[in-house]
């Protein structure tokens, strides 16, 4: 019994500390947030996905791409759950190239449910040819693909202020205090009030910072929901399993003169 | 083998095991004699097996919607991760599943390096052990390359770039490696296909692994012979199987914690950015697993020397049965080699951490004195140890110290510790 209860015990401080460990430890200094997808019944915010579906639209995605999704995938569970309807009318505002249609022509139309999210370049070299030399990076897995995850998206984006004295900043390069090395080559994309929010959620910077982020997090692990949901369910089931092969270990082992 | 010769009770089975005798197999599985006084540390034998199994099953499964190709590899796990059902769960038990498998062998291998299961009779079920170990080390690296991120990539060009550093055919080897001048597309394809071939080579050697096993029987913590079976042995069947279950299943917990609420703790971020030829890490590090021979790797300061360190690292385990001399297998019967084994634990803890450590100063300095002393241990001190050392008295049989016969009390007290 000792080892087991040891053993519990271990795993009960590892399950406590999760949330601070796991998330929190990676770098201090970054700004933090309160999401509401962390722990372990972390789910995303509805209302806060579909707000940060906007910022991506009418601020992030004038230069990234977000190659991995299609516009189904945001009324599908789990993410923004936008109705069909709206998520239909949200690709139709986009035109992709299709074809060859029957006289071997390429047409364009207007984008389905079907189709990825329309690019906004046509390739990696207009991409940087439009921003200065710099690559936009693909947003879809963007959270999991940078250290501090969620923290370190939401604090670069919180994060331009003024270079100290010291530093000297060539044109189009902005100072950034969570940015690596400090220097980004994009400009500030949040001002308070750039888009204006359907749902009446004032549109402050740290407000729309918050929304893109979650949306950014939900983008990078669509399936984040289910997992904590089947997660929660196979570490009951083990637990409960793991009680009763214990006590029959200890009645088969009683028939013998040791201890285990 | 048991000593009994087993015969089927019904006219199929006697029919059928003259001709293939599977169930004498299957009686000697369940009547295995082995020792009672076995701990924990001995139920990863068990795990890893299901590690294996595991790994080979996800894996075949990940095959069948992964795509092996420069330019669709890492897009093909994304559309896992997104569109295959039940993708993620798949793919991370697969990635974790990798952490947790070199977390149980590690444990093994230190469980077998304390009560000296790698001596006579049992060198050659070490030696087995090794070339597993070292399969699972190149099957975890060609793995890692497969999601064709950056750090896939970069990792890829570190590792073959050190065959690089053989004199006179290095680059054609590197070449050869490579299919081309560099990582690129005919490097994925084959790392892809013999990251496919290697568990199974893998899964043969552990069955060749448990067959030595059976011949001599297990080790136990208390390192003596014993008669089998006798007062001192318990049939396989219902008692290791159900305390390895028990085992199992911890073990389970804190591998399902890993997969359902921080699957990408053990991983790299970089690596969910696609490889890039023209954009270098910052720091490119290999998996935790791999860290300690990465720090040996580094801390010498020739190339060609370096490699050669790294590979001597691996094989003087291979031949520890010969370096260490002293008759006596369990630690705990050797006050001074206990001693040792902790400070040769903290140095590959040590070298673990230097190796994610960028290579410069201080962090440079710690890992050169660490890799000597990882030598020293195995070519200098175990070799003296054995002749030198004054061990205490071993008991007879395991039911002795038990039932009150332990000459020195202290012993019980630490035999305990490691129990638990």
């Amino acid at each position: 019994m000792k080892i087991f209860l040891k053993i519990l015990f271990f795993l009960a401080i590892i399950i406590l500390n999760y949330n601070h460990k796991v998330f929190a430890a990676e770098n201090n200094s970054l700004l933090k947030q309160d999401w509401s997808f962390k722990s372990f019944f972390g789910k995303f915010d509805r209302a806060s996905l579909q707000r940060g579906y906007q910022v991506y639209t009418e601020v992030c995605a004038s230069c990234h791409s977000m190659k991995y999704l299609s516009y189904r995938n945001l009324a599908e569970k789990g993410g923004p759950e936008f109705s069909e309807e709206e998520a239909k009318n949200f690709a139709s505002q986009f035109e992709v190239i299709d074809g060859p249609n029957s006289d071997g022509e390429m047409f364009t139309r207007a984008a389905k449910l079907s189709d990825k999210f329309v690019k906004p370049y046509n390739n990696d070299q207009e991409a940087k040819n439009a921003n200065g030399g710099a690559y936009p990076p693909d947003m879809s897995v963007l959270v999991k693909a940078r250290k501090g995850g969620a923290d370190y998206i939401y604090s670069v984006l919180l994060g331009y202020e003024d270079p100290p004295a010291d530093i000297k900043l060539d044109e189009g390069v902005y100072y950034n205090k969570y940015m690596y090395g400090n220097k980004i080559k994009m400009a500030s994309p949040l001002s308070d009030g750039i888009v204006e929010y359907s749902d009446g959620t004032k549109a402050t910077q740290k407000q729309m910072a918050k929304d893109v982020v979650t949306f950014l997090m939900w983008s990078a692990e669509p399936h984040l929901e289910s997992r904590h949901r089947v997660g929660f369910k196979v570490i009951i089931y083990l637990l409960v399993l793991t009680i009763l092969v214990y006590f029959s270990m200890k009645r088969i082992w009683s028939r013998i003169e040791t201890k285990i | 083998m048991s000593e009994h010769q087993y015969e089927p009770k019904s006219k199929i089975g006697k029919w059928f095991n003259d001709r293939l005798p599977m169930l004498t197999l299957a009686d000697h599985l369940r009547s295995y004699p082995t020792p009672k006084n076995l701990n924990y540390w001995w139920t990863f034998g068990g795990i890893l097996t299901f590690c294996l199994i595991t790994q080979i099953i996800t894996g075949i499964i990940l095959a069948m919607h992964y795509i092996a190709h420069a330019d669709l590899a890492f897009e093909s796990v994304e559309h896992i991760m997104r569109d295959v059902n039940y993708g993620w769960l798949i793919r991370y038990v697969h990635a974790n599943g990798a952490s947790m498998f070199f977390l149980a062998v590690y444990i093994h291998i230190f469980r077998a390096l304390y009560y000296g299961s790698y001596k006579a009779p049992r060198e050659v079920i070490w030696i087995i052990g090794m070339i597993i170990y070292f399969l699972m080390m190149m099957t975890a690296f060609m793995g890692y390359v497969l999601p064709w991120g950056q750090m896939s990539f970069w990792g890829a060009t570190v590792i073959t770039n050190l065959f690089s550093a053989i004199p006179f055919f290095g680059e054609s080897i590197t070449n050869w490696l490579w299919g081309g001048f560099a990582v690129d597309n005919p490097t994925l394809t084959r790392f892809f296909s013999l990251h496919y071939l290697l568990p199974f080579l893998i899964f043969g050697l552990v069955i060749l692994h448990i067959w030595a096993l059976h011949i001599p029987g297990n080790n136990n913590p208390i390192g003596i012979d014993i008669k089998k079976p006798s007062n001192d042995t318990v049939p396989f069947h219902p008692y290791i199987v159900i305390k390895d279950l028990f085992a199992l299943l911890i073990f389970l917990l804190i591998f399902a914690f890993f997969v359902f609420y921080s699957p990408n703790i053990l991983g790299h971020a970089d690596n969910y950015i696609e490889a890039n030829p023209l954009v270098t890490p910052a720091h490119i590090v290999p998996e935790w697993y791999l860290l300690p021979f990465y720090a040996i790797l580094r801390s010498v300061p020739d190339k060609l020397f370096g490699v050669i360190a790294m590979f001597l690292a691996i094989f003087v385990l291979i031949i520890l049965p010969w370096l260490d001399t002293s008759k006596v297998r369990s630690a705990i019967f050797r006050p001074l080699y206990k001693q040792f084994y902790w400070f040769l634990v903290a140095d590959v803890l040590i070298l673990g951490y230097m190796g994610a450590m960028p290579a410069e100063g201080t962090y440079l300095m710690i890992a050169r004195v660490a890799t000597v002393y990882y030598f020293a241990h195995f070519l200098i001190i175990l070799p003296l140890l054995g002749r030198k050392e004054k061990t205490m008295t071993i008991p007879l049989s395991i039911t002795e110290p038990i039932l009150g016969g332990m000459p020195n009390q202290s012993m019980t007290k630490n035999d305990q510790k490691f129990k638990d």
